[in-house]
């Protein structure tokens, strides 16, 4: 009995000590709540029959409670979204993840440092150009009629094909773009990794005669291999979540075929045709689908190779 | 002595091939960036007729000069400049002060806060409910949406939690209890004069973000006189695309030259001012990288 006391009287007695702490966590957490919080109760309009004036509370539930995913499942768009989410999330996946290792695998082999300053400061600057801009370039560079690509294949007296008006294209127009503009950058991690390798280990392998390609395929991949797994998990977490930003710079009528994303329907169907209960739907529905994703990989992760998030 | 003898070792056969290899890569980053400013004052035709290759054809500054008859983008600019400060200034108070609470063992609650920033990574309420609560509160159309509702980010807090518990030991905070200093004093007057590192790393990660962005100001501002810079360019770069390929004739095809020539110039004018910070505090960024791999 006493002890209970003691120690609710320590913790009361910490608790006033610590008031400051509480006053400078209160405005991020404000902002968490309204902001993070509250959306994630507003989900509930996913089950309801959404209602502007109404409000979230006094708009009726929907019969039966999964109307709109049901019309999300048995809509035309239902296939195609995602469809083209997973094809463009797995594609670049299997493209935009090991360029990056191999990437920093061979500056790492560089040994003239000031070269390689060089090197690493212009395969990071891509990355501080806006997706606005880099869409932008796209357009110019590969626009039918006057644009760089266009007129090389006219001068290999080719007729140059309407890339940007292709569903086909699309997708490789749009990993590739993102391994131009981010696989300098997303060595940096990697690169992280294969700084603290102890210089000794090369000396070891040296003398016992291992070559170049010896010493990376036994020091340095084992070596980044904790990074990679976790990255990829999180990757894994956000095949069906594929960024809003990009993909909707890229579409236009012609390409729309391959390029309409979950992202883009749900801003499509929510924003600009005020379907908000049917939008929220289609929402929900892919960051459910994302979260046991991420479980699962990283369950398996775990179990395989000890390597988990969390 | 290690340094001498590697400096002097002889190039083998794969270091050639590390040189060869790292020179192309340069080559496929670098030119089309080359390409845009180059074509930005050459003259539109002869890019159009790809004779603009390596050097600029035809010198001109039209693409420029007709810049300065849209204004609406050096309002976007100003407006740009303002939402990147003031986003940057709330991102750091929030960030900082929730990681330096979130990085104390004698904090009570602080596993269950931690959790509640962390679930927001991998959950969200998703765009019309978070539209619905934007509007509701009043920033619809509001210049302050830019800055405040999503300033707060779990992955910095995490950053800096991580970089708060490293650095800053914890007989720190039992010294100045012992002299009578409060959290608050403690934080701003010991704490943050410690922490320029990660400071410096958020501030620039923040301003970055907030300079290249354009979704939100899509989704939650109407008014154009508050649109920020990128969602001016995607005007010019991407929607108006479509609108002047149409035309035919000999009329059209020139107007469309000189908005291809202006589309090249407002790359360039966009993108100079990251481009010319970024180099100068490119160690920061790695720093950041490397402060935020550190399991924390």
């Amino acid at each position: 009995m006493n002890h209970v006391k003691s120690n609710l009287k320590t913790k009361i007695k910490r608790l006033s000590e610590n008031r400051g702490l509480y006053f400078l966590i209160l405005p991020s957490l404000i902002l968490l709540i309204v902001f993070y919080y509250r959306p994630m109760y507003g989900v509930i309009i996913a089950f309801k029959d959404y209602k502007l004036s109404a409000g979230i509370l006094d708009s009726p539930w929907s019969d039966p409670w999964y109307k709109y995913f049901l019309k999300f499942f048995s809509s035309y768009q239902f296939q195609t979204t995602i469809k083209n989410t997973l094809v463009i999330t797995i594609y670049s996946l299997l493209v935009s993840f090991p360029i990056p290792i191999l990437l920093a695998l061979i500056i790492n082999q560089m040994r003239a440092t000031r070269y390689k300053k060089i090197f690493q400061t212009i395969t990071y600057m891509p990355h501080f150009i806006s997706v606005v801009v880099v869409v932008g370039m796209i357009n110019l560079i590969f626009s039918s009629g006057t644009g760089l690509v266009s007129q090389l294949f006219q001068m290999m007296g080719m007729d140059a094909p309407n890339i940007l008006g292709s569903a086909k294209a699309f997708k490789h127009l749009y990993v590739w773009s993102e391994v131009w503009q981010h696989a300098g950058w997303d060595t940096i991690i990697y690169l992280a990794a294969l700084s603290s390798i102890d210089p000794s280990l090369y000396e070891a392998a040296s003398i016992d005669g291992a070559s170049s390609m010896q010493k990376i395929r036994f020091i340095d991949i084992p070596m980044i291999i904790p990074t990679a797994i976790t990255l990829l998990i999180l990757r894994c977490g956000g095949l069906m979540s594929l960024g809003f930003e990009k993909v909707y710079l890229m579409q236009n009528n012609l390409n729309l075929l391959s390029s309409e994303v979950i992202s883009t329907y749900v801003y499509k169907i929510g924003l600009l045709g005020s379907q908000f209960s049917y939008s929220s739907a289609v929402n929900l529905f892919s960051t459910l689908i994302n979260l046991v994703l991420l479980l699962m990989v990283n369950k398996i992760s775990k179990r395989m190779s000890d390597t988990s998030i969390w | 002595m290690i340094e001498k003898s590697k400096r002097f070792r002889k190039l083998t056969k794969f270091d050639l091939l590390v040189y060869v290899l790292t020179l192309l890569i340069l080559i496929v980053i670098l030119y089309p960036i080359y390409f845009v400013v180059i074509a930005s004052f050459s003259d539109p035709t002869a890019v159009a007729s790809g004779k603009v290759w390596l050097l600029p054809q035809g010198f001109t500054f039209d693409g420029y000069m007709e810049l300065f008859r849209h204004s609406n983008i050096w309002i976007g600019y100003r407006n740009t400049i303002l939402y990147t400060a003031g986003g940057t200034l709330v991102g750091l108070f929030i960030n900082l002060t929730a990681a330096f609470v979130l990085s104390r063992k004698d904090f009570m609650g602080r596993k269950f806060i931690m959790t509640l920033f962390v679930i927001t990574m991998f959950f969200n309420g998703g765009l019309i409910p978070t539209f619905v609560t934007v509007k509701q509160v009043g920033l619809y159309d509001n210049p302050l949406v830019m800055i405040i509702p999503f300033s707060v980010s779990a992955f910095n807090v995490i950053v800096a939690r991580t970089f708060f518990k490293s650095s800053i030991p914890e007989e720190l905070w039992e010294q100045a209890k012992i002299d009578g200093c409060g959290n608050i004093r403690y934080f701003v007057q010991i704490v943050l004069p410690l922490s320029k590192a990660i400071i410096s790393v958020l501030a620039l990660w923040i301003a970055v973000g907030m300079w290249n962005s354009y979704f939100n100001a899509l989704i939650y501002l109407k008014d154009s006189n508050y649109h920020p810079l990128q969602l001016i360019l995607r005007n010019i770069l991407i929607t108006n695309n479509m609108q002047t390929a149409l035309g035919t004739g000999e009329a059209a095809q020139i107007a469309l030259r000189l908005s291809n020539l202006m589309r090249y110039s407002v790359i360039v004018i966009s993108t100079i001012p990251i481009m010319c910070i970024y180099p100068l505090v490119q160690k920061h960024f790695n720093k950041g990288i490397m402060i935020g791999s550190v399991k924390g």
